[in-house]
């Protein structure tokens, strides 16, 4: 009892603060900074859980960016303002889009998922930016003065919302990892031979979870344009997919909080270095990958756990 | 009444290699049959293609009177048939407790999103099968760091959880060291035989056969070349030539 | 007729050029196991650099037929250095992990060449068309063709042939299919199992570069064009079959024809015919045309 009593604790205390001391004591542009990264982070969950069933994915931004613009062309053409009706809309595109897709994705693993994925997602990219007159191509969408519950979303109303739904999700993912299905997702990536002998759909459960994760990261991109307010066809290329298999890889699956620090870190990181040298920024993630890759498998995270270790959770 | 499981001119060819050609057995409900043949006789085939892991060329595998041909691995363990492996088919990035916890949710079919995997309920059920395996020590261990043994066990152990009718082992004494080999049939005769559940194990040692199987039936290059009671059959000659080499 | 004349000759222009840039992707992959996921960047480097040896040539040379072999030049230059740097240095080191961390690698790869050729060439657009324009045009049923694609063409099937010969004649090939085969069988036959790697990956990377560079001089360079070769020529050899030159082959000629075909009708179809035709394909025939699956042996 004390240690569930000890992290309820921890939780209300870490909930305090960011939901109170941090917009209270920081600026602004941190507060900013905070809401892009819890944002973002749900979007590198959603890659987090695949990987869990060793399901690799270079085209994530494609439900990112369907999140995202789903929510862009409601307020365009349909003129809705406000926040939670945008990001429902968003949930639904990433649900439809990625139960769609899915339905032959689900049947591939390893190279083959991760390319089809990238396909797909480059796929949308070239329709965002081609077609123009539905999109906005590179001008993008703009997202003016959205409303929370009527109200209008202030920039403090906004980094509340990005952590509470970043709260919840995290939350709820949770609740996916130590479920049965959870465990058959690692069980998949362990062994996929035995699930079936188990009498147990590998098929379904790769599909259920690819549809999480679409689900993740398309609120994931719902938050994001809401924070910024405008969104572009950049939001579903590539390397915004490689910037969420970086930081998934750099916290590591082992835990559900790995994406939102890494995210945490690697917005601010970014901040700097993308100032100092643009030009130099994918190759700097390129050598830190490599390193995870030669001497971090676990990615950071994996230094965190040099506590007596009970299973790859 | 209709056998357990039946096939019927079950044929099977890799390129050349005759890994079963007309091949007809029947093992009726409450058997314990061993299958016995030198390597390359398709024994393990024969598990494969009566699993549905792979499909016969000709021929027709028959479930308690149903055909079951071409149905997937999934689908005939729903219909009651469990397997353990010959190289232990395990999850190694899980707990033993895990791993059976995931057993035994697959068995009534739970495999939800919302509760948990360690539920009450269930992880009483699984702390007593893994007791009965004597592998309820390791229950919080990592399959990754359990002995070889073991590992075995725990591959047959999953299998029975499901609470199958019919279970096939193949080779459940591979990699088993020699003083170690009738204490694993031992337990698993023990846990067995009070359980109802008709056995099929295919095994190359024919100890083991001998002493743990009330039926025999001798694969060679695809065939069935003997089929009775264990002395009998592995006293014959042509039976000892074909398994061992010699007689 | 005319009609079915300009459909034709653009797709197999277009196919030709599929072909050329898929080659290489699929070949590695067929002997190694691994997809290259800096074959975009290669083709990137061969591109620019046959451009920038082409336009310094043009400031100051006689021949403009010498702009070809330079073209080659930069394509086996760039194969034969970045090649054997990536394999040898890095993708050797994963051989033994999952497929996924081998893609990883070479995602790593991918993002560094990047941008060095970002911090090399730079962002704005380099056109170097004089082998474009040197072979000028022919009128054919009525309409004007350049001539350039055609010799893609020609190199196209000179590239296929080459690599069919090489497979199926030589010593070379047998040990190649010996590898692809089986690995282990091939170390105790005494094949130096390692030397055929790194001779491989090389050769994927000089096709893969020189598909760059013979594109080069049809487009205006830009850094972003190995992504979308990546994932064109991914879409290709899915069709085909990973690892089947002749898939590669087969699947550039339907995706050609059928975007040809397609853009006549509707122009702005001509991004997803070929993901269209991979979908479809996948749905029925997942390993592709000429794939193969490999069933877990239990």
């Amino acid at each position: 009892m004390t240690t569930r009593t000890r992290t309820v604790a921890l939780l209300l205390i870490a909930a305090l603060v960011l939901v109170v001391g941090v917009p209270l004591l920081l600026p602004d542009w941190i507060v900013f900074l905070l809401t892009v990264a819890s944002a973002k982070a749900l979007a590198v969950l959603g890659v987090v859980l695949l990987l869990r069933g060793k399901l690799l994915t270079f085209g994530h931004a494609l439900y990112y960016a369907a999140g995202a613009y789903a929510g862009g062309m409601a307020v365009r053409y349909l003129g809705v303002h406000e926040a939670l009706v945008l990001l429902a809309l968003a949930l639904a595109a990433g649900v439809a889009v990625s139960a769609l897709l899915g339905l032959l994705v689900a049947r591939y693993r390893a190279v083959y998922f991760a390319l089809l994925n990238l396909a797909f997602s480059m796929v949308l990219y070239g329709m965002l930016l081609k077609l123009y007159n539905v999109f906005g191509g590179t001008d993008g969408i703009g997202i003016h003065e959205p409303t929370l519950a009527g109200f209008r979303l202030s920039g403090l109303a906004m980094y509340e919302l990005s952590i509470s739904l970043t709260a919840l999700l995290v939350f709820l993912t949770h609740r996916f990892f130590v479920s049965p299905l959870g465990y058959t997702l690692r069980a998949i990536r362990d062994n996929e031979v035995r699930v079936e002998y188990m009498g147990v759909s590998v098929w379904r459960a790769v599909y259920v979870s690819y549809i999480i994760a679409g689900a993740l990261a398309a609120v994931s991109g719902g938050l994001i344009a809401l924070a910024v307010g405008h969104i572009t066809p950049d939001l579903a290329f590539w390397s915004q997919s490689g910037e969420f298999v970086f930081v998934a890889i750099l916290g590591g699956t082992g835990s559900v909080l790995a994406p939102v620090v890494g995210s945490v870190l690697f917005e601010f990181v970014r901040n700097y270095a993308f100032k100092l040298s643009p030009y130099t920024w994918q190759m700097t993630l390129g050598i830190v990958l490599l390193l995870i890759i030669f001497f971090l498998p676990g990615g950071v995270w994996s230094l965190t756990a040099r506590l007596p270790r009970r299973s790859h959770r | 009444m209709s056998a357990l499981l039946e096939t019927v001119g079950l044929t099977r060819f890799f390129g050349s290699v005759r890994a079963a050609e007309d091949l007809n057995m029947r093992v009726e409900q409450g058997e314990t049959v061993g299958i016995i043949g030198s390597n390359g006789s398709g024994k393990t085939t024969f598990l494969n293609l009566a699993t549905g892991y792979l499909k016969p060329e000709r021929g027709r595998i028959l479930l308690d009177g149903q055909d079951t041909t071409a149905l997937p691995p999934r689908a005939i363990t729903r219909l009651g048939v469990a397997r353990s492996f010959q190289i232990p088919q395990l999850y190694l990035g899980m707990t033993v407790l895990e791993a059976m916890l995931l057993s035994l949710a697959a068995r009534d079919g739970r495999i939800g999103m919302w509760a948990p995997l360690l539920r009450g309920e269930w992880i009483a059920e699984a702390r007593q099968v893994l007791a009965q395996f004597a592998l309820d020590s390791h229950a919080e261990r990592l399959i990754a760091e359990l002995p070889e043994g073991s590992r075995k066990l725990l591959d047959i152990a999953l299998a029975v959880a499901l609470k199958p009718r019919l279970l096939l082992m193949d080779e459940p004494t591979a990699g088993v060291s020699t003083e170690d080999k009738f204490e694993v049939m031992d337990t698993l005769s023990t846990v067995l035989r009070g359980s109802g559940i008709t056995t099929i194990f295919v095994e190359h040692d024919m100890d083991v056969v001998q002493r743990y199987s009330r039926r025999v039936l001798v694969f060679d290059q695809g065939l069935v070349i003997a089929d009775g009671e264990p002395a009998k059959v592995l006293g014959d000659a042509d039976v000892r030539r074909a398994v061992l080499g010699h007689v | 007729m005319r009609l079915l004349l300009v459909v034709g000759l653009d797709g197999l222009a277009y196919a030709s050029w599929l072909f050329l840039v898929s080659a290489g992707l699929t070949f590695t992959y067929g002997v190694l196991r691994v997809l290259n996921l800096a074959h975009g960047n290669l083709y990137a480097l061969g591109a620019y650099l046959g451009a920038t040896l082409v336009l310094h040539y043009a400031a100051t040379g006689s021949t403009p037929a010498l702009t070809y072999a330079l073209l080659l030049l930069a394509a086996l230059v760039i194969g034969v250095v970045v090649g054997p740097l990536i394999e040898r240095l890095f993708l050797r080191r994963v051989y033994s992990r999952d497929e996924e961390v081998q893609l990883l690698l070479t995602f790593s790869i991918s993002l560094i060449l990047e941008d060095v050729v970002k911090l090399t060439w730079g962002v704005t657009p380099i056109f170097a068309d004089l082998p474009y324009t040197y072979l000028g045009r022919v009128r054919l049923g009525g309409v004007n063709y350049a001539w350039y694609p055609f010799l893609l063409t020609a190199i196209a099937l000179a590239v296929g042939a080459f690599l069919w010969l090489v497979v199926t004649r030589t010593r070379l090939g047998k040990i190649l299919t010996s590898v692809i085969t089986d690995r282990e069988v091939s170390l105790t036959l005494g094949i130096n199992v390692p030397l055929v790697y790194t001779l491989a990956f090389t050769a994927g990377a000089v096709l893969a570069a020189l598909g760059g560079a013979l594109t080069a001089p049809m487009f205006s360079l830009v850094p972003g064009v190995g992504a979308e070769v990546l994932v064109t020529s991914f879409a290709v050899i899915a069709i085909g079959g990973l690892g089947s030159i002749g898939g590669a082959a087969l699947g550039s000629l339907l995706v050609g024809m059928a975007r040809s075909f397609a853009v006549y009708k509707f122009p702005e179809m001509d991004l997803y015919v070929i993901y269209l035709i991979m979908a479809l394909v996948l749905l029925f025939r997942p390993q592709g045309f000429f794939g193969e699956i490999e069933v877990r042996r239990i």
